[in-house]
């Protein structure tokens, strides 16, 4: 750049200085970032990392943002290639709930130790429900039924271990029934299960709120409880607490980053992520898919990472499906 | 009367010069991921989703809608000219298909699968847009038995493709039976056969071993015969338009297609594959010359063509009047439609019309530009053939390797395949058929999963099968679909007669 011509160097020294002031908070944009989403396209890992590549090119957090698609045995494949991957690009994960589980069942050789816990994100509370035409009408009834012949109740999830069954796992535990006794249904995925339990064909299933809320609306399925520590507003289905039963579970997904990482890169990694939850557009698209906010920090999220897996271990221990 | 009116203001909708362009860049798109392997509609339209933001709901649901239905075209393209299936869905084209291209016939064989697609699809939106809640009426009543017996009535398919000799048909069904198993067995969360690989604890994907079977095995035997014999393939011999008799012989297997793909389309665990079997079964057991079936009999692309375009539109059955996601690509459209902040379900009819119909329309005129786009490609596609054969060789070998390792991106697939096409090559070398593999592959985890639910919900006790009206008349046709032949057979012998009936039928496979 000449600055043989005074007006074009304040030009020059402007639109530099302008620059400056506008990218300021781009200053820590992140370069490069992939994001892996440890299942197939459609599903919840795979929809949360699609909506942080888009918020954080959005608003300048990070740029030329990837999301790879490692599907395979819960999440644990993906888990497996973040760990080993020898990356110059950062790299995030999603992760959550159903890859405790997955970890512990597949005995997978990598676990959450060899990763850094960045954030939780966002949550959803799963209400146990029946056929419109069941004759259960409320939780109690239901007890009453699994107390009186245990094998009567099919409880339809999706797989062995996912936090479908953990949830099942933890009511018949609270309400002192015999876990061993549970006749579990893998029952598919998403609309296979809704339409096993719809047809009569399984006593109960589960899933997130808002996969099954236009069928309670419509009065085709009943929720008996949902596992809320209280009442959402705008939901009118009682916690299992209001009911007199100590169970409360939220499937949470988040986001992991690498595990050995400097200091620097965790912060900047940390403040992008932080950024981005804040952003109404985040807010905005957790709405729209009824995920709600469950924003951790670092710390508290590891903290919270280490109470889940033990808890996790004690009721899969109880299904048998983990060796204590 | 109602609904007509609410078409016609869908197609008012859908036929904005807007919406048409969004339409022709959705099946643009849609066909050529369908002839990309690897990639496939569910993992495109997530893709473009966050790109859509900007665009009205109306607009981006008429491209997605594109989208799906232009990949089901797509699919069926390297099926019969590469022996690649690209989609589970078109594996069975590939059978006849590709046999269909080495004789010269390829032309042809795109053009039904077109023609089929544009028919089934077209009979089928149609159904989608009048009977759509009584289908899923009719699907809720599919419970674990009922489908056990609709995948067991899938199996005598392999009646069909046993080939000559009985040993070697089943010594392949087994071994399709023994893949199946691979990986964490669902009711119980135990991995079989995985022998500590992480990466076969999800099993082995079906369209990996259908490529490395068809498309790897298939092209190192050939190019292992390259020195002692002549070429076969042809590029195109006599005419690229489909004569009177393609066409006398092929216009009742899209119906019949149609017929079977659209229902099992809207049961939630029916599934594109079912279908197009039990298509290419009915078309055998049908056909006046059963014995050209699996050496280009083009009733035999008909027929499973129209079923899997049909079953596509089956599929948007559940997920527009219960809002049901029953396969990925659904399952991605659910979050698009959450993306606008529609839900899915009993209330997205009368709470949005405008966009529910005009996408119902989009999908009508999807088909049309499909058959459009599809048809001049046709004479495009089979000049690939005409490629030198080591070129073309190599290119099968590359874009099979390619679309292995994008289906999950995972080197492990890569080996699956190479062991895989090995052990095409060997079957085909030993001249065991390959497809009855697939078949069991496909059919034998399903049935397993079906067979123990149904038997833990009944907690244990198998009358269920016989005790469900569905289920039992289920089993009844399958029964009969085997014991019938041989009883024709029989009654041919004793009419001194006893050459006329199809090898494949001599005994009961199942």
């Amino acid at each position: 750049m000449s600055f043989g011509n005074p007006a074009k160097g304040m030009l020059a020294a402007a639109v530099l200085a302008a620059t400056a002031l506008f990218t300021a908070p781009a200053s820590a944009e992140i370069k490069n970032l992939e994001i892996i989403a440890p299942a197939n396209a459609g599903g919840g890992y795979d929809q949360h990392a699609r909506a942080m590549q888009q918020v954080l090119q959005d608003h300048k957090l990070a740029s030329s943002v990837q999301v790879v698609n490692i599907p395979g045995a819960g999440g644990t494949i993906g888990l497996s290639q973040f760990v080993t991957a020898k990356k110059r690009n950062p790299g995030l994960m999603i992760s959550g709930l159903g890859m405790i589980g997955a970890i512990l069942i597949n005995k997978s050789p990598v676990t959450l130790d060899q990763v850094t816990p960045l954030a939780r994100l966002t949550g959803e509370y799963q209400p146990i429900v029946v056929a419109a035409d069941s004759p259960l009408k409320t939780l109690d009834d239901l007890i009453k039924k699994f107390k009186a012949d245990p094998g009567s109740v099919s409880w339809g999830g999706f797989a062995v271990g996912s936090p479908d069954h953990i949830l099942y796992g933890l009511l018949v535990k609270a309400v002192g029934g015999d876990v061993s006794k549970m006749n579990y249904i893998a029952a598919g995925a998403g609309g296979e299960m809704m339409a096993s339990v719809l047809g009569g064909h399984i006593t109960v299933a589960t899933g997130g709120y808002n996969e099954m809320a236009s069928q309670l609306q419509a009065g085709k399925l009943r929720a008996l409880a949902i596992s809320a520590p209280q009442r959402i507003p705008g939901v009118d289905i009682p916690t299992f607490k209001e009911q007199g039963v100590d169970v409360e579970l939220v499937n949470w997904r988040a986001v992991m980053a690498p595990g050995n990482l400097k200091a620097s890169e965790k912060q900047a990694l940390d403040d992008a992520v932080g950024a981005m939850v804040r952003t109404d557009d985040w807010k905005r698209i957790a709405e729209e898919r009824g995920w709600i906010d469950l924003y951790l920090p670092p710390e508290k999220f590891a903290a919270f990472v280490k109470d889940e897996r033990s808890r996790i271990e004690g009721v899969l221990t109880d299904l048998g499906l983990v060796k204590p | 009367m109602e609904t007509l009116a609410a078409l016609g203001h869908g197609f008012l909708v859908a036929l904005t010069p807007y919406n048409l362009l969004w339409s022709a860049i959705g099946v643009t798109v849609g066909t050529a991921v369908g002839v990309l392997p690897g990639i496939g509609p569910a993992l495109t339209v997530a893709l473009l989703l966050p790109v859509t933001y900007g665009l009205e709901p109306t607009s981006a649901f008429i491209m997605f809608a594109g989208i799906y239905y232009g990949a089901m075209y797509g699919g069926s393209t390297t099926s019969i000219l590469l022996n690649a299936p690209g989609e589970s869905g078109s594996i069975v084209t590939a059978i006849d298909g590709h046999a269909m291209a080495r004789q010269g016939r390829g032309a042809q064989a795109l053009a039904t699968a077109a023609i089929g697609s544009f028919i089934a699809g077209t009979i089928a939106t149609a159904a989608l847009t009048f009977v759509a809640p009584l289908m899923v009426k009719l699907a809720l009543l599919f419970g674990p038995a009922e489908y056990f017996a609709l995948m067991v009535l899938a199996l005598t398919t392999v009646t069909a493709v046993l080939g000559s000799s009985l040993a070697r048909g089943l010594a392949s069904l087994f071994l399709g039976l023994a893949l199946g198993l691979v990986g964490i067995d669902m009711q119980t969360g135990q991995a079989r056969l995985a022998f500590g690989v992480p990466e076969l604890l999800d099993g082995i994907d079906t369209v990996v071993v259908a490529v490395g079977l068809f498309a790897v095995g298939e092209t190192l035997y050939v190019a292992s015969r390259h020195r002692f014999e002549t070429e076969e393939i042809y590029a195109l011999k006599g005419s690229k338009w489909m004569s009177r008799e393609d066409w006398s012989r092929s216009w009742k297997p899209w119906l019949r297609g149609t017929l079977l793909g659209f229902p099992i389309g809207t049961l939630p665990a029916g599934g594109s594959e079912i279908p197009t079997f039990l298509s290419y079964l009915v078309e055998k057991r049908l056909a006046k010359k059963p014995e050209e079936f699996g050496k280009g009999a083009i009733e035999a692309v008909a027929g499973p063509e129209a079923a899997n375009n049909a079953s596509a539109a089956g599929v948007l059955a559940p997920l527009l009047s219960l809002g049901l996601p029953t396969s990925a690509t659904a399952a991605i459209m659910l979050a698009a439609f959450q993306q606008y902040g529609l839900q899915p379900g009993p209330t997205l009819f009368d709470n949005n019309p405008e966009l529910v119909w005009g996408m119902i329309a989009s999908l009508y005129i999807g088909n049309v530009l499909l058959l459009v786009l599809n048809l001049p490609l046709v004479g495009f596609w089979v000049k690939l053939l005409l490629i030198p054969r080591p070129w073309l060789y190599a290119g099968i070998l590359v874009f099979s390797s390619l679309g292995a390792y994008t289906l999950n991106n995972n080197v492990v697939d890569l080996v699956i395949l190479w062991v895989i096409g090995l052990v095409g090559f060997g079957m085909r070398v030993l001249n065991v058929p390959v497809a009855p593999c697939v078949v069991g592959l496909i059919l034998g985890p399903l049935a397993e999963q079906q067979f123990r639910r149904a038997l833990a919900i009944s907690q244990g006790d198998p009358s269920v099968f016989l005790t469900h009206p569905i289920s039992a008349a289920l089993l009844i046709i399958a029964a009969l679909l085997v014991i019938g032949p041989m009883v024709l057979r029989y009654r041919n012998n004793g009419a001194g007669n006893g050459s006329s009936s199809s090898p494949s039928g001599t005994h009961p496979a199942t």
